[in-house]
């Protein structure tokens, strides 16, 4: 089982690095100019660009990149916040976004959870009803329809949040957006979770834990929660990623200094900024293969079928 | 179906339809069933006859579509004191049922060994489940018992095998191990749904066997539902065929076998084809058993049947007694009907089974 782990940490760690340098080969083709161009001169842009060291070959830029990276370094934007050392900025974002997203997810989760269990245990009743009704709009309005909305409801009608996001204010200005970041995810979790228990329900070793003797909550938790769960763990995975990354839309506009807003300077700004598209691009790419790793591992935990074992396949 | 005392479960009267879209479905028609203790009966016929929805009804695992319209499918069982007690399963709440009947009293193994085992759980667990329920042992004790069951139904390295995962074991194990699960809490009676239709044939006679013996150790009596006739030749007491929803021949296995007398059990015992099956073409029952969104008028049999009389199409025929044991639903059996003889054919293999069987003896 170690070796397994070490062998797909291993796997993984290989990836990042491939998808590193695809990225740094992508930055330098993409056109456009790094720096804020129409505010420098030509004689200032090769200046700077020599001090970068952005005319040496590639292949000595990408190790020199790759060497910085490797103790910690990202370097230092080309056009966002002066030069300020990307590593700090990038801290602020991260803690802003993993903070509100980790909500988001919690929250969707476990509403999730438990809308698609009500909703199976109340098969083609009411409640069914309600919940597939909820989900269908959660997963087709946009999170920033909710935001606006929930924004408008209670920091502008009626005065509770606050309007805009509020870093000394944290956990009070987080709810608006992680609440709408959330319903994304908890109405997808919601349909897979009902989808799913209704087939196990459906079952043959249900039937059997029925003729067993088994009803209600037992046969619940102890035969239908476990195997309908399987399937949810591979949905919730990238859902993670992209509420931990931010939404880019939800955190333009309520002000956040997330990740997403952070992308969105990058590329949109005055120039490209090489820096910080590379580092979040690492840093997507870094989390994508982080919780599959996990997820993959979680797998043999709650499925015995994918555990890996040296015992051999008897007949 | 000797005495009524001895009389364990009694179908009457059951009538069950299921709502579907395309209308009610009524599938079983009047089911009339009874199983002695210790006694084995196997229930034949075509799919969709009716067999397992009425063995679904006695464990009270019908779909959330199907209504029981009339009938009742009474137990009789003694107590804990000693008292004997007689309830309808059909009236009894879901709860109380699981509770006090599945898995204790009356248990079943299922079709698919492949897919009736929960795949998160070890057999070892799965096994102690109902003893946990009914019985209330200790944990020791139920894991001692598994072994023992495990044992019992010939699984080699019982204690190795408790910790395993179905998917470690091979169909045939697996479906040791439902038989072992239906065990567990020593039923008086078993039900066997089709138990050797998903194994592959070298199995089949020895998981027969397994049951067999398990039967004469606990006493139990035992229901086959199947559509082999091989199996119900080899296992069963009594035969009861059903057609649409209804029974319309019990006999014991000589009466069936040796002297059916309705032209359906005629049809199938044609197309079960033996060693010396001659004929280029395989015997099959022309037609399809009729579709029960349309309840058919007269006997439900009478569009396949070649012996058909005009009543057929008219009333159902009522059950004629042929002998203490012997029974059939047919026209043909009415003191004013033609005497008509089973196809030629069939008889001549009859014949040679029964010299066959006066070998042995």
């Amino acid at each position: 089982m170690t070796k397994y782990i070490l062998k797909r940490i291993g796997m993984a760690l290989l990836t990042l690095l491939i998808i590193t340098f695809l990225l740094f080969l992508l930055v330098r083709i993409m056109p456009g100019n790094p720096f804020p161009s129409e505010r420098m001169s030509a004689d200032q842009i090769a200046n700077k660009r020599a001090e970068m060291g952005l005319d040496d070959p590639i292949h000595i830029q990408f190790f020199r990149y790759l060497g910085g990276v490797l103790q910690g370094d990202f370097g230092k934007g080309t056009s966002l916040y002066n030069g300020a050392p990307i590593k700090t900025v990038l801290s602020t974002a991260i803690s802003n976004s993993f903070r509100i997203g980790g909500m988001a997810i919690l929250l969707g989760t476990f509403v999730g959870l438990v809308l698609g269990i009500t909703a199976a245990l109340h098969k083609g009743k009411f409640l069914d009803g309600f919940c597939t009704v909820f989900s269908i709009l959660g997963v087709c309005v946009p999170s920033y329809v909710f935001l606006i909305f929930l924004q408008y409801t209670f920091s502008f009608r009626i005065p509770f949040f606050p309007y805009f996001f509020d870093p000394t204010r944290f956990a009070f200005s987080a709810v608006i957006p992680s609440v709408s970041l959330s319903l994304f995810t908890m109405s997808t979790i919601a349909r897979f979770t009902r989808n799913e228990m209704v087939e196990v329900f459906d079952s043959d070793y249900v039937r059997l834990a029925e003729a067993k003797g088994m009803y209600g909550r037992e046969l619940v938790t102890k035969h239908v929660l476990r195997n309908a769960l399987i399937p949810i763990v591979t949905v919730l995975a990238p859902l993670v990623v992209d509420l931990l990354t931010g939404a880019l839309v939800v955190e333009k506009i309520y002000g956040i200094n997330g990740i997403g807003k952070l992308m969105v300077d990058a590329i949109a700004g005055e120039g490209i900024d090489y820096n910080y598209v590379l580092a979040l691009g690492i840093l997507y790419s870094a989390l994508y293969i982080g919780i599959m790793l996990v997820v993959d591992l979680l797998y043999g935990v709650l499925d015995p079928r994918i555990r890996v074992t040296a015992k051999v396949r008897e007949a | 179906m000797s005495e009524a005392q001895n009389t364990i479960l009694d179908i009457r009267n059951l009538d069950i339809s299921f709502k579907t879209n395309a209308g009610v479905i009524h599938a079983i028609r009047g089911a009339n069933i009874d199983l002695c203790k210790g006694e084995t009966i196997a229930v034949v016929g075509e799919s969709g006859s009716g067999k397992s929805v009425t063995m679904k009804a006695v464990m009270g695992l019908l779909d959330s579509n199907a209504t029981v319209n009339s009938g009742e499918i009474i137990y009789n069982y003694v107590d804990a004191s000693g008292k004997k007690q007689s309830v309808d399963l059909l009236k009894m709440p879901k709860k109380q049922l699981r509770q006090q009947i599945n898995g204790q009293r009356i248990a079943m193994v299922f079709q698919d060994p492949m897919t009736s085992l929960d795949p998160t759980m070890t057999i070892g667990k799965q096994i102690m489940e109902g003893m946990f329920l009914h019985k209330n042992m200790s944990k020791e004790a139920a894991r001692a018992r598994a072994i023992e069951l495990l044992e019992l139904v010939g699984i080699p390295e019982a204690e190795k095998r408790f910790k395993n995962y179905p998917h470690q074991l091979s169909g045939g194990m697996r479906q040791r191990v439902v038989i072992a699960i239906a065990l567990s809490a020593d039923p008086d009676i078993l039900i066997c749904d089709e138990p050797t239709t998903a194994l592959d044939v070298t199995i089949q006679a020895r998981i027969l066997e397994l049951i067999m013996d398990i039967q004469k150790k606990m006493g139990l009596s035992v229901i086959y539902i199947t559509h082999d006739l091989g199996v119900v030749a080899k296992v069963a007491d009594y035969v009861l065929v059903m057609y649409a929803g209804k029974v319309v021949e019990i006999g014991n296995v000589n009466d069936i076998f040796y002297d059916p007398r309705h032209p359906y059990t005629w049809g199938l015992l044609s197309a079960m084809p033996d060693l010396d099956t001659d004929d280029d073409r395989l015997y099959s029952i022309p037609g399809s058993p009729p579709n029960l969104l349309h309840e058919p008028k007269g006997d439900a049999f009478a569009a396949r049947n070649p012996f058909a009389m005009v009543i057929d199409e008219k009333a159902e025929p009522p059950m004629f007694e042929i002998s203490r044991t012997h029974r059939a639903a047919t026209w043909l059996l009415h003191p004013d009907a033609p005497k008509i003889e089973m196809p030629p054919e069939l008889k001549a293999r009859i014949k040679r089974a029964q010299k066959e069987a006066e070998k042995y003896l």
